[in-house]
């Protein structure tokens, strides 16, 4: 088993880290500290005091709030979407790339779906801008929760402690 | 022997040493499986613990036995698809028709070459038409495990002092099979009847010898015959290899220890699973869901049935749950119905493909066999493309549905590895891995021939977490993949490349972007009565971007008729070479003749069309999804993007918000100041132009009221609907709608055929269908 520093898995968040390494992570068993070392290196990006202990995507985490420890899922400008079981998705802002001139700001006509058939769908923070996520469904699909961890299980797993609220 | 003579001897129990039947001993495996939750009741891996050497050795033997078997038969073929892309595999099963292991290749045969062995076993093959040492068997049938027709398996009992002690399987793609359409995964028929020869696990071979009629019949039935033969013998010696590989690893090792590897091997594989899914994902719920166009109402689809003359949407929800015991199960609830057209699949091809994909990232070992699947619940419902419950469907182009929902699992696991800082994990999903150039007619050797690109094999990939995906480089169903040579497929088309380069803009957007795909112009030379065609998506693009990444572009379709370019060569006039750099701009067509007939749009999927000499064919092979906020791409990124042309530049500023300079050379340069700037107004203007997601809930369940959708999109949602409840709940529970809302593809207006009556295959005379997935 592998093991890396502190260093190392910042540098892949950053995307520098050198290919030699990278090769290494995909092609050795993988190590069970990198979870721990992921949330030290978002933490000392992050620019709130809440505890970080998942990940939901690039500028979204889930966090224990320093007052009171709820669990919640929050952009890294600090934009609380609420409790981490409902989908943040529903707190968020959303724009409909539902027309050919809507969709023309993203492809080439040829090369952009027909929106009669698929709709773009950018879900972003309501207070910092920041694309969250984009969802590329039918017209009428339901809003996808994409994730729904077990955190108790997670954590079990991880052999760590728990947050208390989960 | 004679086969009559070989029937007449045969008796159930004396083909195993241990006096049972197949069908017997495989039932007994499967209920301890069951019982225990450990492959055949495996508790202790005795062997490997005992005798880790031993037991390492036998699977040293073995895999190294297949993998090299498979490079030597390689070369056998003259088929460019087996002999440039590899599009073969040989796998060893158990007596019990489970892999033991397997090689490098297409190795969703896996599962597939197992149904058949299965299928055999399950119908009594045992008695009628016997299993001898020196039988081979045949099998293409996708009801009977198969993912596609043109996918043929030869199958090969592995005897050791007069008892059968293993199955070897070998699988080619072949280029044709005689259906409808010419190419391997052609879509003319809408039907099985009209999808190429079905061979139904059929005794081929005895004394290792091809039987005559099986040789007469099966060459006439398809179009390339010196193809057909040589993937024949190319199956046949590698199969043959791995037999004797395995009859003297036996010598060497004693029966007793292959008996024993041969069944905890695949306890360890499950095992195997269970360690990397405790290892790499987060417990828990995933949901995601794919889509895929197929657009047959327009003229340029002619099929021979009215009733296929419909736009539907392929329609695969999938939620899969990690349990605390580190088993996964994969639910497909709410899939629509299978259609009156060659994409259906069957649970086996589905189930047995997710193993290419997780191979490529949970599982990247070679240690691949069956026991992954004993720690895996498939949850398939009847009646949905993933298991149709009628037996005319067809299968040839079951890839367009599979991969397309393949790549919301890839996307969905990625989740899971970003949350635990597997970064280098994370792939947004594959790309569509299409077009698929086909056709057929006289070649420029004046025979009779079909056409099937594998240039698919070069995709680009999914934007990973810390990179950007890989440009034209790989196809999930096959991780070797290859484009092939430019001079090779000149030989076995009679199509010249005008053009071969990266395709621009093809990739998602995202703080890393999606690998691209590339396109060649393809002008038709040397054919005669010569037909081609079109087969990926257009109108709808299956793959999504993650975590703020965009998809990839959606594909179109370019050919080009009475170009007059035979002239415009001897004339030294201009000819489009090279790139489509922007589709819309219509460029190649200021190098065509007056009187060219052009055809640009987004009906990617066309039945065949007559082409000329001279005619001109784009073959646009798809780019991967995007990851993360564009507006997080390095400024040294977009500046290579431009430079590369990777990106056009409109879309660069629209998009990336860059602002650049370019110099006399064409050169590009960021100005990074500015393009901040610039990237700070865009995230105004997202927040000025959005709107809170339950704001806009309002208006969108209020379109749903007024039934305000294409009727594909309603034809998609009725047909879910109908096959489950669940899933209408779902929606219902979601918009909000008022309890006696329903959607009914009745009122549709459209032909609805095989939404009511249908006919499953185990409802045959004597015929009991191999099911492993609940459904
Ligand atoms: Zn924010």
């Amino acid at each position: 088993m592998s093991t890396y520093t502190k260093k190392q898995v910042h540098d892949l968040v950053e995307g520098t880290l050198d290919w030699d390494s990278v090769h290494k992570m995909l092609s050795m068993p993988k190590d069970k500290e990198r979870y721990s070392l992921y949330m030290e290196v978002l933490q000392d990006k992050a620019t709130y005091d809440h505890k970080i202990i998942l990940a939901l995507g690039p500028h979204l985490n889930l966090v224990e709030k320093t007052d009171g420890g709820d669990i919640v899922a929050m952009c890294d400008c600090g934009h609380d979407f609420g409790d981490y079981k409902n989908n943040w998705k529903l707190g968020a802002n959303i724009y409909v790339r539902d027309t050919a001139e809507k969709m023309d700001e993203v492809y080439p006509r040829l090369m952009a779906p027909d929106t009669t058939w698929q709709v773009y769908r950018e879900y972003s923070c309501p207070s910092c801008g920041s694309m969250l996520d984009i969802e590329a469904p039918t017209p009428w699909y339901p809003v996808m929760h994409d994730f729904q961890p077990d955190l108790k299980t997670f954590f079990e797993w991880l052999e760590l402690p728990a947050p208390a609220k989960i | 022997m004679t086969i009559l003579q070989s029937l007449e001897g045969a008796q159930l129990g004396k083909l195993l040493r241990n006096g049972m039947s197949l069908d017997d001993y495989r039932n007994g495996i499967l209920a301890r499986s069951a019982e225990t939750g450990h492959y055949n009741g495996i508790k202790t891996l005795e062997f490997k613990e005992r005798d880790p050497i031993g037991y390492e050795r036998i699977f040293s033997k073995v895999r190294a036995g297949l993998v090299n078997s498979r490079e030597v038969a390689k070369k056998i073929a003259a088929s460019p698809i087996v002999e440039q892309e590899g599009e073969l595999c040989f796998t060893l099963y158990n007596v019990a028709g489970d892999c033991v292991a397997t090689s490098t290749g297409i190795i969703i045969h896996v599962g597939t070459m197992g149904a058949a062995i299965k299928y055999m076993i399950q119908n009594n093959w045992e008695l009628n038409p016997g299993i001898n040492d020196g039988d081979m068997f045949t099998n293409n049938d996708c009801q009977t495990g198969n993912v596609h027709p043109c996918d043929i398996a030869t199958i090969v009992p592995i005897f050791f002092e007069g008892h059968l002690v293993a199955w070897v399987g070998g699988v080619t793609h072949v280029i044709d099979t005689g259906a409808v359409g010419p190419g391997s995964m052609s879509n003319g028929q809408i039907q099985r009847f009209g999808d190429g020869l079905q061979i139904t696990c059929r005794k081929t071979g005895v004394n290792d010898t091809p039987l005559r009629d099986w040789l007469h019949e099966s060459q006439r039935n398809v179009r390339t015959v010196k193809y057909w033969i040589l993937d024949e013998k190319t199956r046949i010696a590698g199969t043959h290899m791995i037999r004797e590989m395995v009859q003297e690893t036996i010598a060497d090792e004693g029966i007793e220890a292959w008996e024993q590897f041969s069944l905890e091997v695949i306890e360890d594989g499950r095992r195997g699973l269970v360690s990397r899914i405790k290892a790499m994902t987060i417990p828990g719920t995933i949901k995601t869901v794919a889509f895929v166009d197929v657009p047959y109402t327009h003229p340029d689809v002619n099929v021979p049935s009215p009733f296929a003359k419909i736009d539907t949407i392929m329609h695969a929800p999938c939620e899969i749950t990690v349990k605390p015991d580190a088993t996964w199960r994969l639910d497909f609830e709410g899939c629509s119905r299978w259609g009156w057209h060659t994409y259906n699949a069957n649970p086996t091809a589905f189930t047995s493909g997710i193993w290419v994909m997780m191979t490529q990232s949970l599982v990247p070992t070679e240690r691949i066999n069956d026991g992954a699947r004993y720690a895996t619940q498939f949850r398939l419902p009847k009646g949905t493309w993933t298991n149709p419950d009628d037996r005319r469907t067809a299968h040839a182009d079951a890839w367009h549905f599979l991969v397309s929902s393949w790549s919301s699992l890839w996307r969905a696991i990625s989740r899971s590895y970003f949350g635990r800082g597997y970064l280098e994990e994370v792939n947004s999903g594959n790309s569509n891995p299409c077009n698929w150039l086909q056709g057929g007619g006289i070649n420029q050797d004046g025979e009779i021939h079909a056409v099937n690109s594998f240039e698919t094999a070069a995709c680009g990939t999914g934007a990973c977490a810390m990179k950007d995906g890989l440009n034209n480089a790989a196809a999930i169903w096959n991780p070797e993949g290859d484009m092939g040579d430019i001079e090779i497929w000149e030989l076995a088309e009679p199509l010249l490349y005008l053009g071969r380069t990266q395709k621009t803009n093809s990739g998602g957007y995202g703080k890393y972007r999606g690998g691209l795909g590339f396109e060649t112009l393809r002008m038709v030379w040397g054919s005669h009565d010569w037909t081609m065609f079109f087969m990926g998506n257009g109108y709808m693009n299956s793959d999504w971007g993650l975590m703020g990444g965009y998809p990839a572009a959606t594909g179109y379709r370019f050919e080009a008729h009475n170009t007059g370019l035979l002239d415009r060569i001897k004339e030294g006039k201009s000819i489009p070479l090279g790139e489509d750099l922007n589709p819309d701009d219509r460029e190649w067509e200021k190098h065509l003749g007056p009187d060219a007939e052009v055809k640009r749009d987004k009906q990617c999927i066309t039945t065949e069309a007559i082409f000329e000499n001279g005619d001109l064919y784009l073959n646009y092979l798809r780019g991967g999804p995007g990851f993360g906020d564009p507006l997080d791409r390095t400024h040294a990124k977009i500046q290579e993007d431009l430079n590369e042309n990777y990106v056009l530049p409109e879309f660069a500023k629209k998009i990336y918000g860059v602002v650049y300079t370019q110099d006399n050379e064409g050169v590009y340069t960021v100005d990074s100041e500015k393009t901040s700037a610039r990237q700070a107004e865009i995230k105004e203007e997202r927040k000025a132009r959005s709107v809170p997601v339950r704001e806009w809930m309002e208006t969108e369940r209020a379109k749903i009221l007024d039934l305000d959708a294409s009727p594909q999109v309603q034809q998609m949602f009725a047909s879910s609907f109908a096959l489950s409840e669940p899933f209408l709940n779902e929606f219902k529970t979601f918009w909000d709608l008022p309890a006696d809302w329903d959607l009914k593809e009745s009122s549709l207006g459209i032909p609805m055929f095989g939404s009511d009556v249908t006919m499953d295959i185990s409802e045959m005379p004597d015929c009991k269908p191999v099911i492993m997935t609940e459904e």
